[in-house]
C-alpha cells in the first residue's frame, strides 16, 4: 500500500523563481492498483514521480510505502522496491554493457554488492527464459551491447529490468511516448501483462487519453500541482475523450499540444 | 638500438603499464579524469623508497598501494560528497600530496638505496638472453599478467559490473539501487592503488627516486593508453587491457629510440602532450576530410 500524505514540493523557495510544483498531494493506493495520470505540461506529474522515487526531496508531507516511511530515504535505496521507466529509452539501460549484464545488474537489485561473479550460469539460463517470454528474439542476442538495440527493444528490456525483482511500486513516465505506434502498443500490452501477473502497484503518466482509460483501474487528472480529479469505477468506464475535454474546459485546465492534436 | 637498451625500454614499459592500467579504471570505465595520479605516483614512490631504504622492500610495495588508494579515496570523497568537479578534486588532492610526499621522504627531494635489497634482488641473474639479464623483465611480465587477470575478474563481479555501469549510465545505476558515489570512490581508490604500485616498483627498479618525477604522469600514461588502443583496439576488456600494456611498451621503446637519436630528454613531456592532442584530434580530422570529399564529389556530380 502506498500512502501519500499532504506532500508539497517547492522549488527555489523564497526567491523570485519560486515554484510550488506539488500542492498538498494526498492519496492512497492499494496493492495492485494501476493508476493512469493525465494533465498538461507543468501540471506536476513528473515532479510527483520524482518525489515518490526520491530524486526530488519533498518540502513537506509524508510518503509511506508498505508501512515504511520513505519520505527522506535516498533515491538509490528506494530503488530496491520502486521501479521506474522514463520516456527516453536511452535512460534505463547502460549502453555499453550487454543485454545480459544489464539484466544482471537489475537482478542484483537490493542484494549486497560483492566480489562474486555478477552472472552465474544459473542466472544466464533464467535470463534466457525470461527474455524468450518477451517474444522479441532478444534471447538470441544476450551478449550484444544494448546500444545496438532499437528504442522499442530497449524499452522492453528496461521494463523487464524494472520488474525482474518484483517492485512494490512501478512508475511509468510516458514510457511509450518516444516509440512508433505499433511498438508503443506492443510495449503497453507487455506492461499490462507483467503488471497483472505480478500484481504490481503501478502509476503511469500518459498524454494519450485513450490509453489513460484503456489501462488501469483509476485515473488522476492533475493540474497546476494538484490532483483535481480521481476517476474510478463506473464513472471512469463511461468516460469518453469528449467528456475529458469538457472536464478540462470546465475547470479551465490548460491543454497541452498533444491533447489538442488528439481532437 | 642495442639489445640492452631494448630490454631496458621494455622493462620500463612493463612498469608504467601498471600506471596506465590504473588510469584505465578512472579514465575509460568511470569516464572521470583523475589528476590525483601525478601526486599519488610520488606517494607510492616515496613510501616504497623509504621502506626499501630500511630494508623492507615488500612491505614498501604493500604500504605504497595502501597509501595510493587512500589518496584516491580522498579525491573520490571530495568529488562525490563535497560535489567538487572531478578534475578540481584531483588537483586539490595532488597539491596536498606535495606536502605529504615530502614529509614521507623526510623533507629530502630524493631517496636512494643503491646496493640494498629490493623486490628484484631475488630475481637478478636467473635468466639470460645473449648475456643480458632478463630476469627483472620476466618478473614484471608475471606481475602484469596477474594484474590484468585480476582486473578482468574484478570487472565481471557484481561490484565490477556496477562500476562499469556507473560510467555508462549513472541514472540507470541509481535506479538499480546501487550507490554510485560509493562506486566512484572505489574507482578512484583502485586507480590510485595501481598508480602507487607502479611507482613503488619503479623506485625499487631504479634504486632511487626524486619527488618531482610525478609531474605529467597522467598525460604520459594517457599517451600509452591511446597508442595501445590505436594499435590493438578496445573491443573487449581483455583486448583493451592487453592493448594498454603493449601500448606502454611501444611508447617507452619509441622514447628510448628518440633519445638515442639525439632528442634531448627534456622534450619527453612535450611529446606526450602532443601525442594525446593528436590522438584526440585524429577522429575529427577524419570526418573533416570525409565531409570535404563528399562536397567535392557532389560538386563534380559524382
Amino acid at each position: 500500500m502506498l500512502e501519500v500524505n499532504k506532500v508539497n514540493v517547492i522549488f527555489n523557495p523564497g526567491t523570485i523563481h519560486e515554484k510550488h510544483a506539488l500542492k498538498d498531494i494526498d492519496f492512497v493506493l492499494n496493492d495492485g492498483d494501476f493508476v493512469t495520470i493525465i494533465g498538461s505540461n507543468g501540471a506536476g506529474k513528473s515532479t510527483l514521480f520524482n518525489a515518490l522515487s526520491g530524486s526530488v526531496e519533498v518540502s513537506s508531507g509524508m510518503i509511506k510505502n508498505d508501512g515504511q516511511i520513505i519520505t527522506y530515504l535516498k533515491d538509490y535505496k528506494r530503488a530496491r522496491f520502486i521501479g521506474r521507466l522514463f520516456q527516453d529509452p536511452f535512460q534505463g539501460t547502460a549502453p555499453n554493457l550487454s543485454i545480459i549484464q544489464n539484466l544482471g545488474l537489475a537482478y542484483s537489485r537490493g542484494k549486497k554488492q560483492s566480489l562474486a561473479l555478477a552472472i552465474s550460469r544459473k542466472d544466464r539460463q533464467y535470463f534466457y527464459d525470461i527474455l524468450k517470454r518477451l517474444g522479441l528474439g532478444l534471447e538470441q542476442r544476450m551478449d550484444t551491447p544494448v546500444r545496438l538495440l532499437s528504442g522499442g527493444q530497449r524499452q522492453a528490456l528496461t521494463l523487464l529490468m524494472a520488474t525482474i525483482v518484483t517492485p512494490s511500486l512501478l512508475l511509468l513516465d510516458e514510457h511509450t511516448a518516444a516509440l512508433d505506434p505499433k511498438t508503443s502498443i506492443q510495449i503497453m500490452e507487455l506492461t499490462e501483462k507483467i503488471v497483472k501477473e505480478n500484481n504490481i502497484t503501478t502509476m503511469m503518466i500518459t498524454h494519450d487519453i485513450e490509453d489513460a482509460f484503456k489501462y488501469g483501474n483509476k485515473t488522476f487528472v492533475m493540474n497546476n500541482g494538484k490532483i483535481v480529479f480521481v476517476l474510478e469505477g463506473e464513472s471512469r468506464k463511461s468516460m469518453k475523450i469528449e467528456d475529458v475535454m469538457k472536464l478540462y474546459s470546465t475547470y479551465n485546465i490548460a491543454l497541452s499540444d498533444v491533447n489538442v492534436l488528439k481532437q | 638500438m642495442s639489445l640492452i637498451t631494448i630490454v631496458g625500454g621494455i622493462e620500463l614499459g612493463l612498469i608504467f603499464s601498471i600506471l596506465s592500467l590504473g588510469l584505465y579504471i578512472a579514465f575509460r570505465i568511470l569516464d572521470l579524469p583523475d589528476l590525483t595520479v601525478d601526486g599519488s605516483f610520488v606517494t607510492g614512490l616515496a613510501i616504497s623508497g623509504v621502506l626499501a631504504q630500511q630494508n623492507h622492500p615488500y612491505l614498501g610495495i604493500l604500504m605504497a598501494v595502501i597509501g595510493g588508494s587512500l589518496a584516491g579515496i580522498v579525491t573520490g570523497l571530495l568529488h562525490t560528497k563535497l560535489k567538487i568537479q572531478a578534475i578540481l578534486a584531483g588537483i586539490l588532492t595532488m597539491t596536498a600530496l606535495y606536502s605529504i610526499n615530502l614529509i614521507i621522504m623526510d623533507e629530502k627531494p630524493t631517496v636512494m638505496f643503491f646496493g640494498q635489497k629490493t623486490i628484484f634482488s631475488f630475481f637478478t641473474g636467473m635468466f639470460f638472453v645473449n648475456g643480458i639479464d632478463i630476469s627483472k623483465g620476466l618478473l614484471l611480465i608475471i606481475i602484469n599478467i596477474l594484474i590484468v587477470a585480476l582486473m578482468i575478474y574484478f570487472l565481471n563481479t557484481k561490484i565490477g559490473l556496477s562500476l562499469r555501469a556507473t560510467g555508462d549510465n549513472e541514472v540507470m545505476v541509481r535506479s538499480s539501487s546501487i550507490n554510485t558515489d560509493m562506486m566512484k570512490i572505489i574507482g578512484f581508490g583502485l586507480t590510485n592503488a595501481l598508480v602507487a604500485l607502479s611507482a613503488a616498483i619503479y623506485v625499487q627498479y631504479n634504486q632511487q627516486g626524486s619527488y618531482t618525477v610525478g609531474n605529467g604522469m597522467l598525460v604520459l600514461s594517457l599517451a600509452s593508453i591511446i597508442i595501445g588502443e590505436a594499435l590493438i583496439g578496445n573491443k573487449t576488456i581483455l583486448r583493451n587491457l592487453i592493448a594498454i600494456v603493449l601500448g606502454s611498451i611501444v611508447y617507452r621503446l619509441a622514447l628510448t629510440y628518440s633519445f638515442q637519436m639525439g632528442l634531448p630528454s627534456s622534450y619527453l613531456k612535450l611529446f606526450s602532450a602532443l601525442i594525446v592532442v593528436f590522438a584526440i584530434f585524429l577522429p575529427q580530422l577524419k570526418s573533416i576530410y570525409q565531409n570535404y570529399r563528399k562536397r567535392v564529389n557532389h560538386v563534380r556530380g559524382q
